[in-house]
């Protein structure tokens, strides 16, 4: 047995080499081109392999060697602003080597490895460095500070330090037993980088996006899940995540989705703005795209890549927020690869270990103390594509299971072009508890208040609702027939935004605060007037309250929002003048 | 090209022929099967290790025997292409089936077909206008989507898909589509209507058609479109023509594969479909697009027909999360006498925001879809309390809403088979069906569209 073997058999992705010494997950290159693939079985003298290209064409006796190592993803100065495949190949590269079709057996570094950078050291010679010590920083885009750290195996005395522009393989740093440091490092992708404890989260990774941010708020390290039938606008909604939270680096995955729509994302992400640093949003975005004509097994790969970056820059100390669209597609590539193995299936084909492998992926997010003793998050948004939208299918109920937060979205409701679809009475987030105290300090004393105000009013909207199928509404208590207005309010006015509109797209807290303010206060002036003698009709129709709606699709609604709440409670308290 | 026959198989199973051979044999390699009645048949290799090699054939296994011989291409499947394809019309298997000479090869293409790099698609963004105001309207189409037509049985969706084929055309252009059609499975019948209609317009000229029918072999179908696809690539990506593949029926290319996945014992998934059918159906769906440095483009307009009207059957639910949106074809419509009968509610475009508004469509194009569809879905659910309740129960706005849902209908959505309504007649025609609500119930519609197309109250 050596590291050279050759081809046994040959089933779609899957291949079976002979007469080679191999570990797990060791990866291998097959037959005369050279294809990257993966050991994930051993039998014997025979080891399995899951290749990361198109096999078709390659035969049996072709060589397979065994590089020794285990897939990893290269890390250092050069990551953002990259799109790469699902191993980390960026696509940029790809095209230079082989035009628009993504042929096989061609390599690329998953960093620039010649491009010079400017390292500026943080320590001196003598000083002691653990593991995931900064030694030295490089400005990796304008907004970015890339952080170089020693790898999480590595320690000791400086001996030497160097100051100046290196590309990334270049040595930075001697210490004392001779270890060299570059700038760049490589991981395993299927190993979690190591840390130090989990902090429970306080945060709210703030989004932007009125109903996430205000009924169903996630944290910062924590985990969420996004399941609904095609059409209801998950993609959307992610990439609002994307384009909007405030998290310092954004890890997109683009899993087995369509080409077109990555496309959109990186023809659309170079000209947008991030509002909490006014420079271009791609200076903090690492993406990947793995389509779904795009390898399997690659695929597979795709979502371990992706949290390991995230992890890395978690370990430099910022939040980090990934995106994985769509969990779904992941398990499908397990589901397809394991079927080839002929391994004995689980729930609707899908393999035994299914619900492990999501458990240990959404594991890996978290607020943890890094190895250097800074504080850092990995916040993870998966959506998950459950077949015919009913989420009793394997993957949806293996992903509810782990997360906190779950944004349901809706079919019916994308159908009325309610956006974002996310259903407000099924939907829920384990967060507000421990993170109330940071709304208090940050945006207002009462706001847990106003939510549960509001989340109330669509409770009992939703029961009137019932009733009114039935009877239809005039047959309501004017009371009741009011709560029905203000709840219209509440979902055609405030959980409702349209993201393709230039303003409404992003809402600050401060603004989703005074719109729930507005209307709780429509709902008490109204009550007054009402029980003053006013007609129903007249006070749900007064302009102002129009004006107050429209008004949110207009630059610096913000300012103007408390004087068009004045005039409207001037206007209702006129409808009562005009009664009496 | 090895000269040598085998004579080794061992067993026939389906459409499946196993055989132990003695030199390696590759991956996806073509087969020549020689019967012993001199008859030949095609296959591909499915599965090849140093002990046994598994072929799937084509053309079905009836008369292959334990004798028939074996001869490996040393090549994969490949589709001679040249420009001479257009007009023409070919087997599923890519052979003539209009009685015309062989294609002369400009050269062979692979036709499992590279991914495109997502890096170098560009966005499609010109909206192509039907001349359907369902579709113009509320699920505009842009070049290089895919964009299917949910259908089910006994309901015109060829009539439609005709409809756009004659109709499709980039806005204030007369630049045509070549059309590109690859049958499936479907009958004889339907394959005529197709081809007369196309004969009738002239567009057989400026078509490729594919034919595999209900009674050719049914793994055949499950190269029929990648046929397609090579054609419509290489006259894209290499001849700079704006292509429209239509394929019909995608149900009977899934149950191909449901066929194939069972004869050679594997673990099913949902329904018996195999696991990998959604990466199977992407590997079709995702050749439509528009390349950097390329002209050309592919537009998709997959059919299927939704077994037993049900969305959420496996082949329409993984077909909509692959394709770009779906315009779904609608029964109880049909049976009001509507044609076309499109449910715009659960029909969607998720490419319709990059191709319309100023400059593409008309600046008020985004507001007024919006509106239509919000008032339309108002209506139709108010029809199901009237029928509890009655008209007299509801308010003055519901009434509105509930009148607006039969214009709609009647006056919007039905137009006839060879009526090409251009944009702004639709949304001319929109504006004028939406004055019979009262402005502040349209909360919609932006003010400053009310104030230039309202019918009575634009300034």
């Amino acid at each position: 047995m050596s590291n050279k073997g050759q081809i046994y058999r040959i089933s779609g992705p899957v291949v079976t080499a002979i007469g080679i010494k191999a570990a797990m997950f060791d990866v291998v290159r097959v037959g005369d081109e050279g294809l990257m693939g993966e050991v994930i079985e051993l039998h014997g003298d025979k080891c399995v392999i899951q290749v990361y290209e198109e096999t078709s064409g390659i035969r049996p006796g072709e060589p397979v060697i065994n590089t020794g190592e285990t897939l990893s993803v290269a890390l250092g100065p050069g990551l953002l602003t990259q799109i790469y495949d699902g191993i980390q190949r960026p696509l940029e590269a790809l095209e230079e080597k082989m035009g628009v079709f993504i042929t096989r057996g061609v390599d690329a570094d998953g960093i620039v490895m010649d491009k010079k950078w400017t390292f500026n050291p943080t320590v001196k010679v003598g000083d002691v460095v653990e593991p995931g010590s900064v030694i030295g920083i490089v400005q990796e885009t304008e907004t970015i500070e890339h952080k170089i750290m020693v790898p999480p195996n590595k320690e000791g005395t400086i001996r030497e330090i160097k100051q100046g522009d290196f590309n990334v393989t270049e040595t930075v740093c001697i210490l004392d037993d001779g270890t060299e440091l570059q700038m760049m490092q490589k991981w395993p992708v299927r190993t979690p980088r190591p840390f130090l404890q989990k902090y429970a989260p306080d945060t709210p990774l703030v989004t932007g996006q009125r109903i996430l941010d205000f009924l169903f708020p996630l944290a910062k390290g924590g985990t969420a899940g996004i399941p609904g039938p095609f059409g209801s606008g998950k993609t959307v909604t992610q990439q609002q995540l994307a384009k909007w939270s405030d998290a310092q680096i954004v890890v997109y995955i683009g899993c087995g989705e369509r080409g077109n729509e990555m496309t959109e994302v990186l023809s659309e992400f170079p000209h947008l703005i991030d509002p909490n640093t006014e420079k271009p949003l791609m200076n903090r975005t690492v993406m990947i795209a793995n389509t779904s004509n795009m390898p399997v097994a690659a695929r597979e790969a795709s979502v371990y890549t992706g949290i390991t970056i995230a992890e890395y820059f978690r370990d430099m100390g910022y939040d980090v927020a990934l995106m994985a669209d769509s969990t779904s597609r992941w398990a499908e590539a397990m589901r397809e690869i394991s079927s080839r193995l002929e391994e004995m299936p689980g729930e609707e084909g899908y393999p035994a270990y299914l619900s492990s492998r999501l458990a240990e992926f959404y594991e890996r997010a978290g607020r943890v103390e890094t190895m250097s003793g800074d504080d850092g998050s990995v916040t993870v948004i998966g959506a998950v594509s459950p077949p015919g939208g009913d989420i009793s299918e394997p993957v949806s109920q293996g992903t509810l299971r782990i997360v906190k937060v779950f944004w349901g979205l809706d079919a019916g409701l994308a159908r009325q072009r309610h956006f974002p679809s996310i259903n407000w009475l099924n939907s829920y987030s384990l967060y507000p508890a421990s993170l109330d105290q940071w709304y208090r300090d940050n945006v207002a004393q009462d706001f847990p208040d106003i939510r549960t105000e509001i989340s109330s009013l669509l409770q009992v909207e939703a029961e009137l609702q019932e009733i009114v199928q039935l009877v239809g509404s005039d047959a309501l208590p004017v009371d009741q027939q009011l709560t029905l207005e203000v709840a219209r309010m509440i979902r055609e006015f405030f959980l409702q935004q349209n993201a393709f509109h230039d303003v409404d797209t992003f809402s600050a807290l401060e603004q989703q605060y005074k719109m729930a303010v507005a209307i709780l206060t429509f709902q008490s002036e109204a009550k007054k007037a009402i029980a003053a003698g006013a007609a129903l009709e007249d006070v749900v129709n007064v302009e102002s309250r129009t004006n107050l709606m429209r008004a949110r699709f207009e630059q610096g609604y913000l300012e103007k929002i408390d004087n068009l709440v004045g005039e409207m409670k001037k206007e209702i308290n006129s409808a009562v003048e005009a009664e009496n | 090209m090895t000269e040598k026959e085998y004579r080794t198989i061992t067993d026939v199973k389906g459409p499946l022929v196993f055989l132990n051979k003695t030199e390696p044999v590759s991956f996806g390699e073509i087969v020549s099967l020689r019967l012993s009645d001199g008859s030949t048949k095609n296959g591909q290799v499915l599965d090849t290790s140093d002990e046994m090699v598994v072929v799937q054939v084509f053309e079905g296994t009836a008369g292959v025997d334990l004798d028939t011989g074996i001869r490996f291409m040393g090549d994969v499947f490949k589709l001679p292409v040249s420009k001479d394809l257009v007009g023409r019309i070919l087997t599923g298997a890519g052979k003539p089936r209009d009685g015309g000479p062989d294609i002369v090869a400009e050269h062979n293409a692979d036709i499992i077909g590279a991914a495109i790099n997502p890096y170098s698609r560009r966005s499609p963004e010109e909206f192509i206008q039907t001349g359907i105001s369902a579709i113009d309207s509320c699920t505009s189409l842009v070049r290089g989507q895919k964009l299917p037509i949910f259908s089910a049985s006994g309901l015109p969706h060829n009539d439609i898909a005709l409809q756009i084929a004659r109709q499709a055309k980039l806005k204030d252009s007369d630049e045509d589509f070549v059309v590109v059609f690859c049958a499936m499975g479907i009958t004889a019948e339907e394959y005529n209507f197709f081809r007369y209609d196309l004969e009738r317009t002239g567009a057989l000229e400026n078509a490729v058609l594919f034919v595999n029918l209900a009674d050719d072999p049914a793994v055949e179908r499950l190269i029929t479109p990648r046929l397609a696809l090579t054609a419509a690539e290489y006259l894209a990506f290499e001849h700079d023509y704006h292509v429209l593949v239509i394929y019909t029926d995608m149900t009977n290319y899934c149950e191909s594969l449901r066929q194939i996945g069972a004869a050679r014992e594997e673990v099913p998934g949902r329904r018996g479909y195999p696991g990998y059918m959604y990466t199977d159906l992407a590997m079709l769906y995702e050749r439509a697009g528009i390349v950097k440095g390329k002209e050309g483009s592919i537009t998709q307009f997959p059919i299927l027909t939704m077994p037993g009207d049900d969305i959420t059957h496996p082949i329409p639910d993984l077909s909509g999360y692959i394709t770009e949106g779906q315009i779904v074809i609608s029964r109880e419509l049909h049976q009001k006498g509507i044609y076309p009968p499109i449910n715009v509610l659960p029909s969607l475009s998720r490419l319709m925001n990059a191709g319309i508004g100023p400059g593409k469509t008309r600046e008020d194009h985004k507001s007024v879809s919006d509106q239509l569809y919000a008032a339309y879905a108002q209506g139709r659910e108010l029809r199901g309390l009237v029928a509890i309740v009655g008209e007299d129960a509801l308010n003055e706005r519901d009434l509105q809403m509930l009148k607006f849902a039969d214009l709609f209908e009647n006056k919007f959505l039905r137009q006839s088979r060879d009526e090409d309504r251009t944009i702004e007649g639709t949304l001319d025609l929109a504006w004028e069906l939406l004055s019979s609500i009262n402005t502040k119930y349209l909360v919609r519609l932006d003010q400053k569209w009310i104030d230039k197309y309202h019918p009575t109250e634009k300034k």
